[in-house]
């Protein structure tokens, strides 16, 4: 019985999003082929741009580390039953608060300049979305809604903050761009000669700290039960309303961790554009990793491995890196439609796992 | 298994929750599939692939939970999917003359043109009939007719039933309630755990008799209980109004709750008895009155509160508000002592006393689980329910509120809920018991309070609540 239950929990949660994968690079292989090209060049120089190539994994990783956070943070989202769409705009406002209390505190330790950027950050993110969050409880606005709404206000003011004198933009620049942050404020690099740096450590560590928060806290459980059942959580008196605004609050503070790690270790600084389209990504790494905080990584990994090896494709291949958009597409159709790889490979449906309870009381003959 | 009707015949199948009547009524109905064995109709064997197939051999069948759209008029209802037109344009003269017709000649009496949110559920299942009726219907499948029903309106339904019958149609009359097997059906065939235990006739088997055929065993009909010994006031709701969409749907409600007794709410559903268990549990706003716990007013006070201070609740729909199906039992038995020491200790919780509890509630309510860490949901649903006393009765409330609190329980499960119930009273608990289940409330109660359009309408004494008065306040006479 435990067996089964074991069998059939390892064919769901891993089995399924392996095939799901595999049919996506299969579609995009199609796609390939369709346009006269060699889908297996294509692949191999995609592999070889994300791995092989000299300096090419730790590329990878550096792509890796923003989908981990965002990903964590749509996961725990869908944990609550809350869809949360904005995690791209949560990235940027996170990235924003960081950066400008990374750039306007000088002189101090890194051990405490970090911290200090990093909590602006996630603060950032944490309000933004908490937002989203509040409308829902106050009011019923739906977050998808919401969400997406909000990702236009934080690009847009992310954009005036950063292009206007006197606010974010640094002086004498040619293209407009916050100042860079303060240089103790700058995640160091853990792998000489590349730009792998110690966020890295940060996103391995976030996984295991989101895994006990979701299932091991009081806080998680309040997050599963609303998620599950809002009847029965408030019934049970649980206040629904205020924990949609921590779950969304706590999915917003991951995304607003991925855009400040993004600045502290990589760019530096803010443009009036860094993100692109990584919000989007992770929700499909969330639906991926089926909301677990431990599939986050892998997730993360494939998605970070083709971010980084699809110009290297585009370059040796004249395939355009588009083609990782096609790959990603439809490994979301196939996880969204997880009936689709049941019904291929006849899979017994989840939701039939049901336990026979035998009665203990002898039947007495009619 | 065999089942055999015939026409002119009222056939009763009788059978616990859980017992395989639905499904088998579904299969012959064409919303679900048999997996072996054939249906025949008159005297043929057909194939039924969808109710589309059930309409057209003749087949009709009336559901627990209506099918009609609210804000259409009777007739639209009726005819839909079937109407009259000419031209293209639906003919509503021919329609309401149409179920005018049809009406009369079963003696269903119901305005063609009023809009079906106007009416009382009882003429709403009137209209239910028509519709099986107007698609020529000849065998009319009632699941559970009775459940919305005052004992006045069943009593309509049982004429009516009679009546199709009398004109040669067929009636298979699904229920759990032996006293209306007695009162309306020629003939009885008892189901038990997906199978045909017995087929007989009301001449030849007793309640007594058919109670053991549906259960396996012997039965106690009766509740045995001792006289009530009530103590001080535990619970009061004090002139309490709540309002749903502008509509007042509790009008001024008051009730007292002693310790050591049972007040039971009677009523048919939908007359305010759910908005009074949510506006006391804090669930539902309320318009004006109080709510005073253990002598405190806890008006303005959270639902956690309220329970945190000796409110236990039994929900009336186990599965929006009474468990999560998702979540392993044990988390389920602390679900609203989560964040309360031992089950906590600073944020983490602490799974070896939630572990501890689960398995001594478990034992002590008899929840038949092989495991506290399975899931809910894989638990029957009497042993869900079970889940739920135990949960509700093992935080040692002062007042407990147990809305419906055996509705779709097994036989057994149902006895064992009731003993606890009086012996958790014999130790001093108030209880308010809403059901509309009549006679749980007047096997259980010992005191009756009567609910009618958002009023108590009258408060009787549990022994001297006789059935037929209480059935009347019900419907709403003076």
């Amino acid at each position: 019985m435990r067996e089964r239950l074991r069998i059939d929990w390892i064919l769901n949660a891993i089995f399924v999003p392996l095939v799901s994968v595999a049919a996506g690079f299969v579609v995009a292989g199609i796609a390939v082929a369709a346009t006269g090209a060699d889908p297996l060049a294509a692949f191999t120089a995609l592999f070889q741009g994300a791995f092989t190539n000299r300096n090419a994994f730790p590329e990878t990783l550096v792509s890796t580390v923003p989908y981990v956070f965002l990903g964590l943070g749509v996961a725990l989202g869908f944990r609550a039953g809350l869809f949360n769409i904005g995690a791209e705009g949560q990235f940027y406002i996170g990235a924003l608060a960081g950066v400008f209390v990374a750039y306007s505190i000088h002189g101090l330790p890194a051990i405490v300049e970090i911290p200090t950027a990093l909590v602006a950050g996630m603060a950032g993110g944490f309000v933004w979305s908490a937002i989203a969050g509040f409308l829902k409880a106050r009011f019923g606005a739906h977050e998808v809604i919401t969400t997406i709404m909000l990702n236009y206000v934080a690009f847009l003011l992310a954009n005036y903050l950063v292009d206007t004198p006197g606010l974010m933009l640094a002086p004498n620049v040619s293209t407009p761009r916050t100042p860079d942050v303060d240089p103790n404020a700058l995640l160091p690099i853990i792998f000489a000669g590349s730009r792998l740096h110690f966020g890295f450590i940060l996103a391995l560590i976030a996984v295991p700290l989101v895994w006990f928060l979701i299932e091991r806290t009081t806080i998680g459980f309040q997050l599963r039960a609303v998620g599950f059942n809002q009847g029965a959580a408030r019934a049970a008196g649980m206040s629904v309303g205020r924990t949609m605004v921590m779950a969304m609050g706590l999915s917003g503070a991951l995304a607003g961790a991925a855009g400040i790690v993004q600045v502290l270790g990589v760019s530096h600084h803010m443009t009036d554009s860094v993100a692109a389209g990584y919000g989007f990504d992770a929700i499909a790494i969330a639906l991926l990793a089926r909301s677990n905080p431990w599939g986050i990584l892998p997730a993360a990994l494939l998605f970070g491995a083709m971010h980084s090896g699809a110009s290297f494709m585009q370059l040796q291949t004249d395939v355009s890196s588009d083609l990782i958009s096609i790959v990603q597409a439809s490994v979301i159709i196939f996880i969204a439609a997880p009936a689709i790889v049941r019904w291929i490979f006849r899979l017994r449906p989840e939701a039939a796992r049901s336990v026979q309870i035998t009665s203990r009381e002898a039947e007495t003959p009619v | 298994m065999d089942l055999e009707v015939q026409w002119g015949e009222v056939h009763a199948l009788l059978g616990e929750n859980g017992a395989g009547k639905s499904t088998l009524m579904n299969i012959v109905y064409g919303l679900a599939r048999a997996d072996a064995g054939t249906v025949e109709f008159d005297g043929k064997p057909v194939q039924v692939h969808s109710p589309q197939d059930a309409i057209r051999l003749g087949i009709g069948m009336v559901h627990q939970h209506f099918m009609l759209i609210p804000v259409l008029t009777v007739a639209e209802n009726i005819v839909l999917g079937h109407e009259i037109q000419s031209a293209g344009v639906m003919d509503l003269n021919g329609a309401y003359l149409a179920v005018r017709k049809l009406s009369e000649r079963y003696g269903l009496q119901v305005d063609p043109k009023t809009r079906v949110e106007d009416l009382p559920v009882g003429i709403q299942q009137r209209v239910e009939i028509l519709k099986a009726l107007y698609r020529g219907a000849r065998l009319l499948i009632l699941d559970e007719p009775t459940a919305v029903l005052t004992p006045q309106e069943i009593a309509g339904l049982f004429q009516i039933v009679r009546n199709l019958t009398a004109e040669g149609n067929a009636v298979i009359f699904i229920t759990h309630k032996l006293a209306e097997v007695m009162a309306v059906a020629d003939k009885i065939t008892v189901m038990r755990r997906g199978k045909i235990v017995a087929t007989t006739t009301p001449k030849e088997s007793k309640p007594p008799d058919l109670a053991r055929m549906m259960v396996g065993r012997p039965v106690l009909l009766r509740v045995d209980k001792g006289p009530a010994k009530p103590g001080d006031v535990m619970l009061r709701v004090e002139n309490l109004v709540v309002m749903d969409r502008r509509q007042t749907v509790v009008d001024n409600v008051s009730l007292d709750v002693r310790a050591g007794e049972i007040l039971g709410v009677a009523g048919v559903e939908g007359n305010g008895q759910n908005e009074v268990v949510e506006a006391i549990v804090g669930l539902r706003a309320t318009r004006a009155g109080h709510i005073v716990l253990g002598g405190r007013d806890v008006s303005r006070r959270s639902t956690r509160r309220r329970l945190h201070s000796g409110l236990g609740l039994i929900p009336a729909d186990r599965h929006r508000q009474g468990i999560i199906l998702e979540l392993p039992i044990s988390d389920n038995l602390i679900l609203n002592r989560y964040d309360l020491p031992p089950y906590e200790r600073w944020i983490v919780r602490q799974f070896r006393a939630i572990r501890a509890t689960a398995e001594r509630l478990i034992k002590t309510f008899d929840i038949r689980a092989q495991s506290p860490d399975q899931p809910a949901a894989s638990l029957s649903g009497g042993n869900q329910q079970k889940l739920v006393v135990a949960r509700e009765l093992g935080a040692g409330p002062k007042v407990l509120i147990a809305s419906q609190p055996t509705r779709g329980v097994d036989v057994g499960s149902i006895e064992f809920i009731h003993r606890q119930i009086i012996s958790q009273r014999d130790a001093g608990l108030g209880v308010l018991l809403v059901s509309s289940e009549l006679d749980e409330v007047l096997a259980l109660a010992d005191r009756v309070a009567v609910m009618y359009r958002g009023r108590i309408v009258a408060v009787l004494d549990g022994e001297g609540a006789d059935r037929d008065r209480v059935g009347l306040l019900m419907a709403g006479a003076t």
